[in-house]
């Protein structure tokens, strides 16, 4: 039965690779048509990467503190931390990004482009980490808490010493998961006309009608991006286990 | 040891778990045993003691100094102690030998050099040497214990508190416990525990207590208490538990 199953699964699996690459290798490509937006694509695939990269850091910062609010003992910081989360899941990234880059950096007099892409797109991310975060945290069973109290940590100890460093790597492979949307979600950054990589290669598109030569490299480039997290993270997953 | 409690009260949600229980250990007492059945209040006495909960109503007197209420002091309370409860006492992520090292260093400001040569010392007495590198996963659930019981007794605490120390372990794994407890107990360590193993409790208790329904039933000396019970409730207990 076990075989069984195995062999249907390979096989579907294997087809539906198969067929897919077929029509994509089958299609006729103009290549030529893109040829010379290739820098203006390198360039916006390099401007993903610094968005994606800085993003990242400040996401898990953000993350962070709102997984402190949501797990503080004041009632307030907890509801604040909680309609931040909400909020933040509950409505579209494309309305954040306007509102945030054309209502309220204006206020702040802010127009780095840039800067305010990379603000945006953490504190949207920051909302999934810290769900990630807070269900990392509070999957760790009583018993550890217990153990950690009976020898006398303090609460700052416990959670430097025995609930953090657990939780990280439970935590890991749902890190890794949102760090890869966020460098997918960075596409949305040219609403704002940040001359990122998705941004570089609609313009191609629109130029040259060679669609497929524009978005094939678009797809290959952010895999170049993602695949990396993917694995970086399978590597601490292994190397930060416990149980052999 | 020298303990006091007077009219100790704790309720848990719908559960009375003790009932103005009062008792005087005296200096002639090492070795403490708490027996009777499950839910009875062994736990919850034993918790009190430790200082991992406060009581609803009563006070706990030891060494003629009552015990505080608030978590400060109650926690340097628990730094004067060992606790070890009935399994999953160590830390996963962390090898015995830092499982031992880690309250030393943090908690007793130990030096990492003394703490290493002081949990090193400590497994070698337990006869775990050889164990020290390996995770908790790694070792056997007797095994288990005897780390944390070394990591209870590491910092050399006055008393040991042990909540049903071989309730999870197999009765080849229990034996190698009891040894060890058996040892301490020689060696003049002041002990309470809770255990429903009643020859071992017979073997070293200097006094037993039987609790049930929350509520001091019996308390007395172990010849006393075992063979010549006063009450039909503890005499049924213990022709149930001591007929196989």
């Amino acid at each position: 039965m076990r075989t069984l199953l195995t062999s249907l699964v390979i096989a579907i699996l294997g087809a539906t690779f198969c067929f897919f690459f077929y029509i994509l290798i089958a299609h006729d490509y103009r290549w030529e048509a893109v040829v010379p937006y290739a820098g203006n694509l390198f360039s916006g695939w390099a401007m993903t990467l610094a968005v994606s990269a800085v993003a990242l850091i400040l996401s898990v910062l953000i993350g962070a503190g709102l997984t402190v609010g949501q797990l503080s003992p004041s009632r307030v910081a907890r509801w604040l931390a909680r309609a931040y989360v909400e909020l933040v899941r509950g409505t579209p990234l494309l309305t954040q990004i306007l509102i945030g880059y054309y209502l309220v950096a204006p206020v702040l007099h802010w127009e780095n482009k840039f800067g305010v892409g990379v603000v945006i797109l953490a504190a949207f991310a920051g909302a999934y980490l810290s769900e990630i975060f807070r269900a990392g945290i509070l999957s760790i069973p009583r018993s550890q808490w217990e153990s950690a109290r009976a020898i006398g940590l303090t609460g700052a100890q416990t959670y430097r010493h025995v609930v953090i460093p657990q939780a990280i790597r439970r935590v890991l492979p749902a890190t890794a998961g949102q760090f890869a949307n966020l460098v997918k979600d960075s596409s949305l950054l040219y609403v704002i006309g940040l001359g990122e990589f998705t941004m570089q290669a609609r313009e191609a598109n629109a130029q040259t009608y060679a669609t497929f030569e524009s978005y094939l490299p678009l797809a290959l480039g952010y895999l170049a991006l993602t695949l990396p997290i993917s694995l970086i993270s399978r590597w601490l997953e292994h190397r930060t286990r416990y149980e052999h | 040891m020298n303990i006091e409690l007077r009219g100790l009260s704790r309720r848990y949600g719908a559960t009375q778990a003790l009932r103005d229980v009062s008792l005087r250990v005296g200096n002639g007492v090492r070795v403490l045993a708490l027996i009777g059945p499950s839910g009875g209040g062994k736990s919850t006495l034993l918790r009190l003691i430790g200082g991992l909960e406060v009581p609803d109503a009563g006070e706990i007197e030891i060494d003629q100094t009552l015990l505080d209420r608030r978590e400060d002091p109650l926690r340097s309370h628990r730094r004067r102690l060992g606790f070890l409860f009935q399994s999953f006492n160590l830390f996963p992520h962390l090898t015995a030998l830092e499982n031992i090292a880690l309250p030393l260093v943090h908690v007793h400001g130990k030096s990492a050099a003394e703490a290493d040569e002081t949990a090193r010392a400590c497994l070698s007495r337990f006869r775990l040497a050889d164990h020290a590198e390996k995770h908790p996963a790694q070792l056997s659930g007797g095994q288990q214990q005897r780390v944390a019981l070394a990591r209870a007794l590491a910092h050399r605490p006055r008393l040991l508190l042990l909540d049903e120390p071989t309730s999870a372990l197999d009765p080849e794994m229990t034996a190698e416990v009891l040894e060890v407890i058996e040892e301490l107990c020689r060696e003049g360590q002041e002990i309470i525990l809770s255990t429903h193993e009643m020859g071992f409790a017979r073997a070293v208790a200097d006094e037993v207590v039987f609790l049930s329904g929350g509520r001091i039933l019996e308390a007395g000396t172990a010849a006393k208490l075992f063979d010549t019970p006063q009450t039909t409730e503890v005499k049924a207990f213990l022709s149930r538990v001591m007929r196989y």
